[in-house]
């Protein structure tokens, strides 16, 4: 009995030795977790989630201060993906966050364009060329879709271009599986 | 074009293909247990047909119905015989002359349980006719363990008619006790008299044991590895899993015969007697519940024959094929991560 | 090599049906089908009425085109410059009129259209100056300006830019091997080339193992085709360079760059490594032919050697002009009334085209006329029942039923982790599946899934990046203006206590004058005035502006002035934006 008791509890201390010694060994500086919702996060920059950004968005994940179904140009599967990262269930879309929408890209007509530069102003991610009174146009390849330019342009001259499928940007469907119940 | 008459994933390429279908395959593997089954009725009377049929119908049936509930097309899976397959597997597990509800019992629980609540053909992680053996021989031991006697053999034999009687009814004729008809199997036989101390050599000599293994029953076996040899020759199933199930088997029992000859029987008696060449066959040879790779088909076998000889020899169960294949069946996931191949050009570094 | 040393005395070991002790993993046997096409000589096909010719016919950047509708031109004339990094040239086929540039349905399987030109032959067929140079005297980047300019890409259906292909990098190039293989069913151009035109094939390999500096070549065809050997193994022996005509195995896909290199060399070359790394380079025997002719006649690829079969009256191989539309080609070889579909390639690689109106590109080996009796639409897909007969076939030593599995659920990682890009898409996998699976299906689309999410991983990184980047400028402006700010203010509280100061021994120094009569004017009057002139000039502005008349504003339509309202309007709205948004921003 005594025996027992002495080698169960000196197991116990061992054990307890062993993951003193690992917290601190393996110690993680910093917070990786926001690192790791911030890389899953799609970079849009575009403030749906109503934080400043993605990076603060993330921060709010991790801190647990904001749903994971806030973020639209995301989609379903951007939810999905933090429902796995922070082993919580998967949430829709819904109440007062935008649906997602297909990716576009913001486009300057630049017969109406009067140079204001609010929309370079407003860019994110510094996607928009330009200088005062001359014509803008937006670098498509940078631009994000975010749409942050678009309320601010006084002369409503930015519109949001869906991408469109071309040869280039073409992908294999997911194959029909044939199996599927056909009748009724 | 074509697109307007298929669906559109239906046209890409290869737009050839070989005419080997799943449900040719399973019919192959069926065919190829005739000669076991025949042998059987030689040696043990047509009861085991009855048996066959009875597993047919109700897996058949069982597989319509959950089909049917899982709202799935009902035609293409009924036609695919993998039904059909394990219930000819699992009939063959089972003593002929078990109640019918037996048989019904253990078909439709192999069907809907072990098959189709994982998710049906090609989910399920065992093999459903071994989940159904372990579950009869676990809630039904009585039943399960009254086994006919090989012809010529026990006190009495029964007529055809006779045995359905017995099957359906549980009526035996007139002054016919149960044990005139049925009679411990060779395994069991050595068990218990390894119990009470007999050495092998003089168990061996009782009219039970026939050549190499049981009388009939060495036989039955035999006819299930020519079975097995048609599918070797024809590519169904890879030499891997016969070869080290079987290979393992021979072995462990060849030391343990060397060691102590009066204690462990010769491996033959192993090959021959119980299951064990229908499992290695037939068995642990079902694609779904086995591992994918060479090697891992390798280290699966040779568990399987490994806990089939530890079963038998300290184990509370005579055989132990049934319990060696859903051990091994768990393993099989970790089994294929840890056992994958090298690819082209990743190998070890080239000369 | 060994056989070099020999030289004098090899002429007959060179002739000799070498054999080689490598095989790959796997491989299936499909129906060959390849004796129909091969009745016949390579026949010319005629000059078909409109020719549409994609800008994009190879593996890299679209070439940049160079013509305009109603431009005449020649036949060999440049029309697509090829763009910087991997593109090649895109050259007229005919000669004849540019009618139109723009964007047409081509062969490729989103079935999307493309940039090309539609070109109107005038019927002449006449040639612009073609001049080719002496190899051997000159250098590799000029033989391979020579062959990026003449627009050569891999014709096995690679269509990568053979002039890249050509390039010397650091490790040696031992071995130079030719691909006559065609392993792939119904496909015989390759076959009635090494027939037809051995010589120049030959010739096609000595400018390679020279651009190259390879030791030898070796030339691997599949041993369902004699006459090919024979005739290839006669060009071989008249060269002077070591040459080898290899028999090997007829198994699908023994055509298959990896797999020929392997068996020809016993190399394995895994996905994402270059061959040239190790020491092997491969070409396909019509590439070969192609290079020759660009290189010793200044011949662009304007045509290539095309097999038509299938459900045709009359199956064979043609020379075809690229740009003619497939209707015309199999028009020609008289398709049967039940042809329902046409695919670009061999039945097991081969690509669906989207109609009969795309025109023959550069990849384009091979046009079969299908018909739901020729290729019945395969049973629907049962489940996997794991029997590994993809593995056993798998040429990549992959195990497909995981790949499958991975790639069904989406587990995209996961498919990388088990090698998914080593699958070359041989379709050996879905050949034998008896649950008919359209495995290549599932690899294509996880292979695109993973490209587009590499994609978007890399731009959305850019994203971060470029934000952060703005928020620490933001930031720092925010602070440099701030302390331009505090400097100011200390400059200018500096200057009010030297003032001060200088006020104090003004005073000091006229101590009959009243302090504060002085020290107020002294002070205060530069600022007032400055504030005076600012407001004049304002004042002055307005005037001005009220006095400028606009020009022909007397009789301005209702429309004009609703439109000048409406300027007036949106002025008005970004000034009070510019007033708002802009100041409390900063």
């Amino acid at each position: 009995m005594l025996s027992a008791l002495l080698i169960m509890s000196g197991i116990a201390v061992l054990l307890g030795a062993v993951l003193g010694y690992a917290a601190i060994r393996f110690r993680v500086e910093g917070n990786p977790l926001v690192e790791k919702i911030d890389a899953i996060l799609p970079q849009t920059q575009c403030g749906q989630c109503n934080y400043p950004g993605c990076k603060p968005y993330a921060t709010a994940i991790a801190a647990g201060e904001a749903d994971i179904n806030r973020c639209p140009p995301g989609g379903e599967e951007g939810i999905q993906k933090l429902a796995d990262l922070l082993g919580v269930e998967f949430k829709p879309f819904g109440g007062d966050t935008n649906a997602p929408k297909p990716k576009s890209v913001a486009f300057i007509d630049e017969n109406t364009c009067i140079g204001c530069t609010l929309c370079i102003q407003a860019c994110p991610v510094d996607a928009i060329a330009g200088a005062a009174k001359q014509m803008h146009t937006i670098i498509s390849r940078e631009c994000t879709g975010c749409e942050l330019c678009v309320a601010p342009c006084p002369v409503d001259c930015i519109s949001m271009q869906v991408i469109e499928e071309k040869i280039s940007n073409w992908k294999w469907k997911y194959p029909v599986f044939a199996l599927t119940p056909v009748k009724q | 074009m074509r697109k307007h008459s298929h669906p559109i994933s239906a046209f890409f390429s290869p737009f050839i293909s070989k005419s080997d279908s799943v449900s040719a395959i399973m019919l192959k593997v069926i065919l190829a247990l005739i000669p076991g089954i025949a042998l059987y009725v030689w040696y043990f009377g047509p009861a085991i047909l009855v048996s066959i049929t009875l597993a047919s119908i109700t897996a058949l049936a069982t597989e319509a119905a959950m089909l049917k509930l899982r709202n799935r097309p009902i035609a293409p899976f009924l036609k695919d015989n993998s039904a059909l397959l394990t219930a000819w597997l699992l009939a063959l597990s089972i003593p002929p002359l078990a109640p019918w509800w037996l048989i019904v019992v253990g078909t439709a629980f192999c069907i809907a349980v072990a098959k189709h609540l994982y998710g049906g053909l090609g989910n399920n992680p065992f093999n459903p006719a071994m989940i159904g053996y372990a579950v009869l021989i676990v809630s039904f031991p009585v039943q399960m363990t009254q086994w006919i006697s090989p012809q010529g053999m026990g006190g009495f034999e029964l007529s055809f008619m006779q045995q359905l009687q017995y099957i359906f009814s549980g009526i035996l004729p007139d002054g016919i006790k149960l044990d005139a008809i049925t009679m411990a199997t060779p395994l069991d036989t050595l068990k218990t008299q390894l119990h009470l101390a007999h050495p092998v050599s003089e168990i061996l000599t009782q009219p039970i044991f026939g050549q190499l293994a049981g009388h009939g029953s060495e036989m039955v076996a035999g006819g299930f590895m020519i079975g097995g040899l048609y599918l070797l020759a024809t590519r169904i199933i890879s030499w891997h899993l016969p070869v080290a199930y079987l290979g393992t088997l021979f072995a462990i029992a060849g030391i343990f015969h060397l060691v102590d000859p009066a204690h462990y029987v010769e491996p033959l008696f192993h090959w021959f007697s119980g299951a064990a060449m229908l499992g290695a066959f037939f068995i642990l040879t079902d694609p779904i519940s086995s591992p994918t790779t060479h090697k891992g088909k390798l280290i699966f076998a040779a568990g399987a024959g490994l806990i089939t000889y530890l079963i038998r020899v300290y184990g509370a169960f005579p055989d132990g094929m049934a319990f060696s294949t859903l051990l091994m069946n768990i393993c099989v996931p970790l089994i294929d991560a840890y056992t994958q191949p090298k690819v082209f050009g990743k190998k070890e570094k080239q000369a | 090599m060994e056989v070099s040393r020999f030289r004098a005395d090899t002429r007959e070991a060179v002739t000799d049906n070498m054999t080689t002790p490598y095989k790959f993993h796997g491989g299936v046997h499909p129906p060959a089908n390849k004796a129909q096409s091969t009745r016949t000589a390579i026949a010319q096909m005629p000059l078909p009425a409109k020719l549409v010719i994609p800008f994009h016919q190879h593996v890299g950047n679209t070439a940049k085109p160079l013509v305009v509708a109603g431009d005449h031109v020649l036949k060999g004339q440049l029309i697509g410059l090829p763009e910087d990094g991997i593109s090649s040239a895109i050259h007229a086929s005919t000669s004849g009129t540019i009618t139109e540039i723009g964007m047409q349905v081509v062969a490729h399987a989103s079935g999307l259209p493309d940039l090309c030109a539609t070109l109107v032959p005038d019927g002449k067929d006449e040639w612009i100056q073609r001049e080719g140079i002496n190899f051997r005297t000159s250098l590799n980047a000029d033989v391979r300006q020579v062959l990026r300019l003449a627009g050569v890409v891999g014709l096995g259906g690679g269509v990568f830019p053979s002039d890249m292909k050509l390039r010397v990098g650091k490790h040696k190039v031992k071995t130079l091997v030719i691909n006559g293989a065609e392993c792939e069913p119904y496909i015989t151009c390759d076959d009635m080339l090494m027939r037809e035109r051995a010589g120049e094939i030959v010739k096609g390999a000595e400018i390679m193992r020279w651009a190259l500096e390879a030791d030898r070549i070796l030339i691997g065809i599949e041993d369902n085709k004699p006459e090919a050997i024979a005739s290839m193994q006669l060009a071989a022996a008249a060269s002077n360079d070591d040459i080898r005509v290899v028999a090997v195995p007829t198994i699908y896909p023994g055509g298959g760059a990896k797999q020929l290199i392997r068996v020809l060399t016993g190399i394995e070359v895994a996905a994402g490594v270059r061959s040239t790394d190790k020491g092997v380079q491969c070409f396909n025997v019509a590439t070969a032919q192609s290079i020759y002719r660009a290189v010793a006649f200044g011949e662009p690829l304007v045509s290539r050697i095309v097999t038509v079969t299938g459900n045709v009256q009359r199956a064979q191989n043609l020379e075809v002009l690229i740009g003619t539309p497939v209707s015309d080609v199999v028009a020609y070889a008289g398709a049967l009334p039940d042809t329902d579909s046409y695919i670009m390639g061999g039945p097991m690689m081969g690509l669906p085209l989207p109609n009969a109106g795309v025109s023959i590109v550069k990849a384009a080996n091979c046009i079969i006329a299908a018909s739901p009796k020729l290729f019945p639409p395969a049973p629907p897909a049962m489940p996997c029942i794991r029997c590994t007969r993809c593995a056993e076939v798998c040429p990549a030593e992959l195990q497909p039923q995981d790949l499958y599995w991975f790639a069904k659920s989406k587990e995209f990682g996961k498919a990388q982790e088990y090698n998914l890009f080593d699958c070359i898409e041989c379709g050996a996998c879905s050949y034998v599946c008896p649950s008919s699976i359209p495995l290549v299906q599932y690899y294509r689309f996880a292979k695109s899934e993973i490209w587009a999410r590499e994609a978007d991983k890399t731009s959305s990184d850019a994203a971060r990046e470029r934000f952060e980047f703005r928020e620490s400028r933001i930031e720092r402006e925010k602070q440099e203006k701030a302390e331009k700010l505090a400097a100011k203010e200390k400059a200018a509280a500096e200057a009010k206590l030297q003032a001060a100061k200088l006020a104090a021994e003004q005073a000091a120094a006229s101590p009959d004058a009243t302090m504060p009569a002085i020290s107020t004017p002294a002070v205060a009057p530069p600022a007032n005035d400055a504030q005076a002139k600012i407001q004049a000039a304002i004042e002055h502005a307005k005037l001005q502006a009220a006095a400028v008349k606009p020009k022909n504003t007397e009789q301005l339509t209702p429309q004009q002035l609703a439109e000048i309202a409406d300027i007036e309007l949106r002025r008005a709205r970004i000034q009070e934006l510019a007033g708002t948004d802009v100041e409390t921003k900063e």
